[in-house]
């Protein structure tokens, strides 16, 4: 019925018009390029400009590098072989390729201890970074430190293995009594700790070094890109603990605590790294004993660790503010003390709050530790400004060498970025 | 009947020192301040004791000697025969100068950057996306060295500018660009009212408050007539003729002209000389921080909900009122407080002076003074004593414009 009144009336269709594709302006290429680039005037003309700088960029860029020479000795010696052109000197990289990451002064067949203690410490950073890694191969992270320092430093083992020996009787002794009364337990450890130190100390024999296993590497011949690693490294690590303890502090109800701490992070704050550092150049040897030697390196430590503790507490603090009260009321109401209390409630979701801010902290720590270089360390800017560029075949080679440097630190200042953004994501559970 | 009596009062143990929630607070201060006082004594103790094998006393008497180094960049009158003070005095100002430029120009790169990075336009925001993850993961150190050898090495000599084949000229004959710094023309007055040409510029500076105090006042009685009647009255005009008028008469009675730099003997003469280390710490010092404002730039407009903008809108309220009513006293907010801990950075970062040779405070105070006289505590504690004081005036001053702009509760 309703077929043939269909097919009776002319002006209707008798079938579908097949889809035709959508107008070439609304599809693929063109239609993203005029919604993202050419949407207005304006935008037109900023994409112009960008288009513009871009092609200023590369163009000055793009010939340097691919020019770039990479096997001469000199300076000199590149310039004979560009002839003129445009072209950079990169063999400045790879003939000082040892000093760059070494140093100047670390023994040339060392340098597998480095590359060793390197490797091992991206397996035992792995598991604090990773949490779906096994939690067994935190103990290895645990005994890394000593192993890093035998590698690098050298000389007798005993050393590093009395200071291990005495953590793990201050963790007996902890496990032992920190169960019952935290204060005993965390005292009697440190007083254990403390003994088995003096004790062992004295046990080393002098000379121990002499003929050890690894030679004996002073610090002050550390250098290199391997000397910021290292800072940034330890004084991270060493800042934590640090950091928290201090946070805890500023939040006591005990005035004379909150004190101390209040005053040590805001003054810490209110100063420059740089003078702190000059602190540890100039002014620290004067508050220890006379006949004490400390090194440079250890006395940088000791500074920048104070300079990252700082503010690690004041993220740390962020993240106990933001805890709801109730978590504090309810870890009360069930009848733990004050540091059960932390230990099981508050500073597992309070770090796990501040981690991103610690990121921060690290990474902008870890690029401050190119300013030793003006307290006379030769870490990689040390390395550049001093050595490299006063020498007469690299006199003058700028670009290649600090863009070098700006490479190293940006790949690893933005893959820390980048795993803490990842972090954010994962631990935002989205409640 | 039962009678309720206390509980037999606990007579005092020793065990309750540690053990009573009371009292255990003391005890734990107790040992922290004997550990603080035998910190102290030891640390004071060695000091002392190190000082008197060095022969050394704590006394700030050096600073009174005559200094006997020379400073190219300085504000204030100096020569090698003024004392340290001076010395530090004249690196004070100088951090202080430096600080308050790159503060500026930070501000400005950092809004640009940060609103840019918001725009629709995809190449737009990736290139400052790019410009903001490389200036944010390189250390400012690099970025301070990398400027400064493209000012002492890229730029043309003096030199250059000499004779007739001269490879480089100046810009608008009024600009030159050397590698030993910056020269610019410098204003002057050919008949000041006062002799002094530093009452002149007082003066001048009078008269922009005055005319800031005259639009202040001029913005408070259109907005009472607003109140009043709902029409706001135009006063853009009237603001301008404020502005312009005084200044302009200034300047015509005083007889602005300027000095302009020439080229005599081996170097440029005249118009005032922006050296190479100040242009390079002040460059690399705002576009480093620059990135990071962008960053809180674009977090604090991302942070004003989408429905506020609508609901402008919905009011009817043209773009340019959405923004100032609606969108940036709500980001401020936001914005405010990691501006003024990046204000802070600045500030602290300008102590990298010393590797351009920039006579900051830690150039002159910590570097050479230091260096000339080996009173190395007291020259690191009277640094530290200058920054401490200027983090906190910075801060508390912020603070305050922070407060002005938070918003009311009740």
């Amino acid at each position: 019925m309703s077929d043939s009144q269909n097919n009776s009336v002319a002006f209707v269709a008798t079938e579908v018009i097949p889809q035709s594709p959508p107008p070439a302006r609304e599809t693929g290429v063109v239609k993203w390029l005029r919604e993202n680039l050419f949407s207005s005037v304006t935008n037109g003309v900023l994409t112009v400009v960008a288009l513009y700088l871009i092609y200023l960029v590369l163009a000055a860029t793009l010939p340097w590098i691919f020019n770039g020479i990479w096997t001469t000795s000199s300076l000199s010696e590149c310039r004979e072989v560009l002839q003129g052109k445009t072209g950079a000197c990169f063999s400045v990289l790879t003939e000082r390729w040892h000093q760059l990451i070494y140093g100047f002064k670390y023994p040339a067949d060392a340098y597998w201890r480095p590359n060793l203690a390197f490797v091992l410490m991206l397996v035992a950073i792995a598991p604090v970074l990773f949490f779906d890694l096994p939690r067994k191969l935190l103990l290895f992270t645990a005994v890394y430190p000593f192993i890093a320092f035998w590698l690098i430093w050298g000389g007798t083992i005993l050393a590093p293995l009395v200071v291990f020996v005495g953590f793990v009787a201050a963790a007996v002794v902890f496990q032992k009594f920190g169960r019952s009364s935290f204060a005993v337990g965390f005292f009697g450890g440190i007083a254990v700790a403390l003994v088995v130190w003096t004790v062992g100390g004295a046990l080393i024999p002098d000379g121990a070094s002499d003929n050890a296993l690894l030679p004996a590497v002073p610090s002050r011949d550390l250098g290199g890109f391997m000397l910021n690693l290292m800072l940034g490294v330890t004084c991270v690590s060493l800042s934590i603990p640090l950091g928290i303890a201090l946070a805890l502090g500023r939040q006591s109800d005990m005035p004379l605590i909150k004190g101390i701490c209040v005053v040590f992070i805001e003054f810490i704050r209110g100063v420059p790294l740089i003078t702190l550092l000059f602190v540890a150049s100039v002014m620290l040897a004067y508050f220890f004993p006379p006949e004490s030697t400390v090194d440079l390196f250890l006395r940088v430590v000791i500074m920048i660790t104070m300079f990252s503790a700082a503010y690690i507490a004041e993220v740390i603090r962020g993240g106990l503010a933001a805890l709801p009260k109730g978590q504090y009321e309810a870890a009360d109401s069930l009848g733990l003390d004050y540091p059960q209390a932390m230990r099981l409630i508050i500073l597992p979701q309070a770090l796990k709050i501040s981690i991103p801010g610690i990121v921060n902290v690290a990474v902008g720590l870890f690029k401050d530790t190119t300013l030793v270089s003006v307290i006379s360390m030769f870490d990689l800017v040390g390395m550049i400004r001093g050595p490299i560029l006063a020498s007469t075949e690299w006199n003058g080679v700028y670009w290649e060498l600090f863009g070098f440097a700006a490479l190293l630190f940006f790949v690893v200042c933005y893959g820390i970025s980048q795993y803490s953004q990842w972090l954010e994501r994962k631990l935002h559970k989205g409640h | 009947m039962t009678n309720l009596t206390d509980p037999p009062r606990e007579s005092f143990r020793l065990s309750m020192l540690l053990n009573d929630t009371r009292y255990r607070s003391l005890t734990f201060q107790a040992i922290a301040a004997i550990v603080l006082a035998l910190a102290i004594w030891e640390l004071g103790g060695n000091l002392a004791q190190n000082l008197r094998a060095a022969g050394l006393n704590i006394s700030l008497s050096f600073m009174s000697d005559p200094a006997g180094y020379d400073i190219n960049q300085r504000l204030v009158e100096y020569d090698s025969q003024s004392s340290h003070a001076r010395a530090a005095l004249v690196g004070i100002l100088n951090t202080l100068l430096v600080a308050f430029l790159a503060c500026i120009t930070a501000t400005v790169f950092g809004v640009i950057a940060g609103v840019l990075r918001l725009s629709n336009n995809w190449l737009v925001s990736k290139v400052m996306a790019f410009y903001v993850e490389i200036f944010r993961n390189i250390p400012v150190l690099i970025w301070i060295l990398i400027i400064y050898t493209i000012m002492t090495s890229v730029m043309p000599g003096p030199r250059a500018f000499r004779g007739d084949n001269a490879t480089s000229s100046m810009l608008f004959d009024r600009f030159a660009f050397t590698n030993r710094g910056i020269y610019i023309p410098m204003p002057w007055f050919e008949n000041g009212i006062f002799g002094n040409p530093t009452l002149n510029w007082l003066l001048v500076i009078a008269g922009l408050i005055g005319s800031w105090i005259g639009a202040r006042s001029v913005t408070r009685w259109a907005n009472q007539k607003q109140e009043m009647t709902g029409q706001r009255p135009n006063t853009l005009w009237i603001k301008l003729a404020i502005w312009l008028v005084p200044f302009v008469l200034l300047m015509v009675i005083m007889g602005l002209s300027w000095e302009i730099p020439a080229l005599k003997g081996f170097n440029f003469k005249g118009g005032i000389k922006i050296g190479g280390p100040l242009i390079a710490l002040w460059f690399a010092l705002s576009i480093y921080t620059g990135a990071f404002i962008a960053e809180n730039v674009r977090a604090g407009i991302q942070a004003v909900s989408k429905g506020q903008t609508e609901a402008a809108a919905a009011l009817g309220l043209r773009a340019n009122r959405v923004m100032n009513l609606v969108i940036l006293p709500q980001a401020l907010r936001v914005i405010i407080p990691p501006l003024i801990s990046n204000y802070l950075n600045i500030t602290k970062n300008t102590s990298l002076a010393i590797l351009v040779g920039y006579a900051d405070i830690t150039a002159t105070l910590g570097g050479i003074t230091l260096n000339q006289t080996g009173r190395a505590i007291e020259c690191v504690l009277l640094l530290m004593l200058f920054y401490l004081t200027a983090s906190l005036l910075i801060s508390m001053a912020m603070n305050i414009y922070n407060s002005s702009v938070k918003l009311k509760e009740r």
